[in-house]
């Protein structure tokens, strides 16, 4: 029996008749992948809100009070976890490898787009669950964005009620979600490529999330592990990671566990999780920096390379974010090794993008504007990474400003320059019509002068030592009076940029009603989503054929063609060459 | 020394060694000649041996690092059948009937191939009662253990963490068990009902990877939390 293949064949596609099922239940990738990126912005705001509400009452200790210390380090958990997993996970995996997957790779729909639509459905749960625990008696939990026991789960930390029942259950929720969406993300780049899409013809935006998904796939079942098995020790009273413990005077029933064991593996999930966001960016930014500067990517199988191999070596490096916790002393020589070694292809990768604009025809549009301000970021954040992946170093710094600078530098910053240089990239396609440029402009600017007037002073106030997580630093002898008045002004440019997001918003509702008409291809891309016979593109994606391929996706200003750019999939009988 | 030339369809030549390998995993379309549901489900079993790694690592982290010593599992699982005492019987029973549908799942995976739809469906519905007496014997385990005072935070042999873990790992993986046969016998519906003329076999093969999955991990289980 001769075998058919699937891609050939003919995929049936569900037929939306009423609004709701076009919108609400709906099956294309695309309105989910628009789903998933409203929830996420939505739930994004919220922890902005936490994030300002949190440098006004650091900034102004004497004569603001608006949260109380509980509330602060409540507020501290649900930025963070808000921000790395139910905003930047769920916008970059859920939305643009939602949105850009099938486009990119010449598929009509994701493989499996009833399991798709749940995905969408079950985060959305996910973000209800956690944001109900707002509202329970004692409030979210409090016990810092990483959890850890015997503190997460034990009384007087505050949200111990119902917070951290309802964060353990919605992660729990989430990870349910993601491996329903991961699994079709996956299984859509190895098996839905149209013809001639070989895996090395594909974007770098898509290996990035597909490189991204798969350690989503591996690292959240240490996440779902364990928070079944908190969730266990805080209602059932088993003694996983909790050890014998005295508190408030009285001697628990715990007994016997391990609150190491936590830390291994949370951050068994939590370090490939910083490059399940990173990944996908740099993919991105790839794509964007190429486009924009009409030239084709620096070393595209290298950074294919770089970007498979930092997934893989982003396993054996979680425990240089435990070098303080009391593991074994000697790990610490393996992980900061491991940790160096992941310098590697990140070098190599900056290195190509900045090759990559090297002599090419650079258009400062505000897509590019973006991405090249994400260089800057990545190689500042990058670059204190070094410092903390060595435990010497590590051991003063650890748990002080420096860190909190670090972590939101690169992981932060970088990513969320990169989210809004892909939505100005790709709103055009996305709504059909033209943003603003000036106003773009403007929110790059403020956005990136402001994101760095905000972290750069955290480096020195970590260098002074002033620790994280505090609610207020008055009275400690040896924070100088000049720290304190950076702290204010870190709170200004704090507000300032969370004011010009306003700009951000402004513009894309503004631009989606009276926008002008974007065309088919404003940026003149070579990649398939650019080449859809409808913009925005409709239901299926393509014409009654699917696209075929023919060369790779970064065919621009080839010497003798007549055009900056070559479709991936314009026959090459049709590419014009100049007479030489 | 003979050169070995491989041709594609296409006529053109293909490279060997590592550079072969890479082209062959990233030639269009398709990675791996096989129904997208399949390659969907060898995905999600890689993901779910990730959770079951984790579980059975922490149990063995927890095992090792707790201050009180561990219960012999062999004096726990005992039975006293027909006078006689003997140590993981029930186990070993469970074990053999779980091994045992995956013969009849194997079975089932053939006949579906050879488009036998009611054979199919007998064979689907065996391994599935095969299963459904497997979760009857671990709820029989559980409780006996209940019965004889084994909680999750405690119990009267030794360590609270045997009970914890015992619990916790056990129930997962039945959870996968009763999930298993409940998706079995929708399977075994559809193939009576001959949904599957058409479309092909593949759904059956499909659910039977889930079922030997969830069978290699009771090996490790068995080998990890009752012979350790």
């Amino acid at each position: 029996m001769t075998y058919v293949a699937l891609a050939d064949r003919g995929q049936e596609l569900s037929h939306p008749k009423s609004f709701i099922t076009k919108y609400i239940w709906s099956q294309d990738h695309k309105v989910i992948a628009i789903q998933y990126g409203l929830i996420a912005i939505a739930v994004g705001l919220v922890a902005l809100g936490l994030s300002v509400t949190m440098r006004v009452q650091l900034g102004f200790p004497e004569s603001v009070s608006i949260i109380d210390p509980s509330e602060y380090m409540q507020f501290v958990t649900m930025h963070g976890m808000i921000m790395v997993i139910y905003l930047l996970t769920a916008l970059l995996l859920g939305g643009f490898g939602n949105y850009l997957i099938p486009l990119m790779v010449g598929a009509r729909d994701m493989v499996f787009p009833y399991m798709n639509m749940l995905s969408v459905w079950v985060y959305l749960v996910s973000v209800i669950i956690l944001m109900a625990s707002f509202f329970v008696t004692g409030g979210p939990t409090g016990a810092g964005w990483t959890l850890y026991p015997p503190q997460a789960i034990l009384f007087g930390t505050p949200g111990a009620e119902w917070g951290i029942i309802l964060m353990l259950v919605s992660l729990a929720v989430f990870i349910v979600a993601f491996t329903m969406g991961g699994l079709n993300y996956v299984t859509t780049v190895l098996q839905a490529r149209t013809r001639g899409m070989t895996m090395m013809r594909m974007p770098l935006s898509v290996w990035g999330i597909f490189t991204a998904t798969i350690l989503g796939l591996l690292a959240f079942p240490a996440l779902l592990v364990s928070a079944i098995m908190m969730l266990l020790d805080r209602l059932l009273g088993t003694s996983f990671f909790m050890p014998a413990i005295v508190h408030m005077g009285e001697q628990t029933a715990y007994g016997g566990g391990s609150p190491v064991l936590f830390q291994h593996l949370f951050w068994f999930f939590g370090h490939p999780e910083v490059y399940i966001v990173a990944l996908p960016a740099f993919g991105i930014v790839s794509d964007l920096l190429s486009v924009h500067a009409r030239k084709n990517i620096f070393g595209y199988r290298m950074m294919v390379w770089a970007i498979v191999g930092i997934g893989g070596l982003s396993f054996i490096v979680w425990a240089h974010h435990m070098y303080v916790s009391g593991m074994n002393p000697y790990f610490g020589f393996f992980f900061a090794t491991t940790t160096l070694i992941i310098a590697v292809p990140t070098a190599i990768k900056v290195y190509n993008w900045v090759l990559t604009l090297w002599q090419g025809n650079i258009h400062l549009t505000v897509p590019m504007l973006f991405a090249i301000g994400f260089i800057f970021t990545f190689i500042h954040g990058g670059l204190t990474g070094i410092f903390l992946g060595n435990v010497v170093v590590d051991l003063p710094l650890s748990d002080t400003y420096f860190v909190v600078a670090h972590f939101l530098m690169v992981m932060g910053v970088s990513p969320i320059l990169v989210v809004f240089g892909a939505i100005y990239h790709w709103f055009p396609k996305v709504t059909g019509k033209m943003f603003n440029s000036t106003l773009g402009k403007f929110h790059f600017w403020f956005t990136f002068l402001g994101t760095y007037s905000i972290y750069l002073p955290m480096h020195y106030l970590g260098f002074l030592g002033v620790p994280r997580r505090y609610y207020a630093y008055e009275g400690i002898d040896f924070i100088p009076e000049s720290a304190l008045a950076m702290n204010t002004g870190i709170t200004v440019a704090a507000i300032f940029v969370a004011a010009t997001q306003i700009l951000f918003f402004v513009n894309m509702i503004w631009s989606l009603f009276k926008g002008k008409p974007a065309g088919p291809n404003p940026w003149n891309a070579t990649t398939l989503e650019w080449q859809t016979p409808q913009t925005p593109p409709i239901h299926g994606n393509w014409g009654p054929e699917l696209p075929q391929v023919y060369r790779w996706a970064y065919e621009y200003s080839v010497p003798g063609a007549d055009k900056d750019f070559t479709p991936q999939n314009e026959p090459p009988a049709d590419v014009e060459v100049a007479a030489s | 020394m003979t050169e070995t030339v491989i041709a594609n369809p296409a006529g053109t030549l293909l490279a060997e060694g590592l550079p072969g390998i890479v082209e062959d995993w990233s030639a269009d379309k398709q990675t791996f000649q096989v129904h997208w549901g399949k390659a969907m489900m060898w995905i999600f079993l890689l993901s779910d041996t990730f959770i079951f790694s984790c579980f059975l690592t922490s149990y063995m982290s927890v095992r090792a690092t707790t201050t009180v010593p561990w219960p012999n599992p062999s004096e726990v699982f005992a039975l006293t059948l027909f006078g006689q005492h003997m140590p993981l019987i029930l186990i070993a029973i469970m074990t053999f009937i779980r091994i045992s549908s995956r013969g009849t799942m194997a079975m089932a995976v053939n006949f579906g191939y050879r488009k036998d739809r009611k054979t199919t469906a007998l064979l689907i519905l065996a391994t599935a009662a095969f299963g459904a007496s497997f979760v009857g014997m671990q709820a029989f385990e559980w409780t006996k253990l209940i019965e004889e005072g084994v909680r999750p935070w405690g119990n009267p042999m030794g360590a609270a963490q045997f009970g914890s873990c015992f619990f916790m790992i056990t129930g997962f993986h039945g959870a996968h068990v009763s999930i298993g046969v409940i998706y079995l016998c929708t399977v075994a519906f559809k193939v009576y009902r001959g949904d599957f003329e058409k479309s092909g076999y593949a759904a059956v093969e499909i659910a039977g990877l889930y079922w030997h999955f969830v069978d290699l991990v009771w090996v490790f289980i068995f080998a990890l939390f009752y012979l350790w």
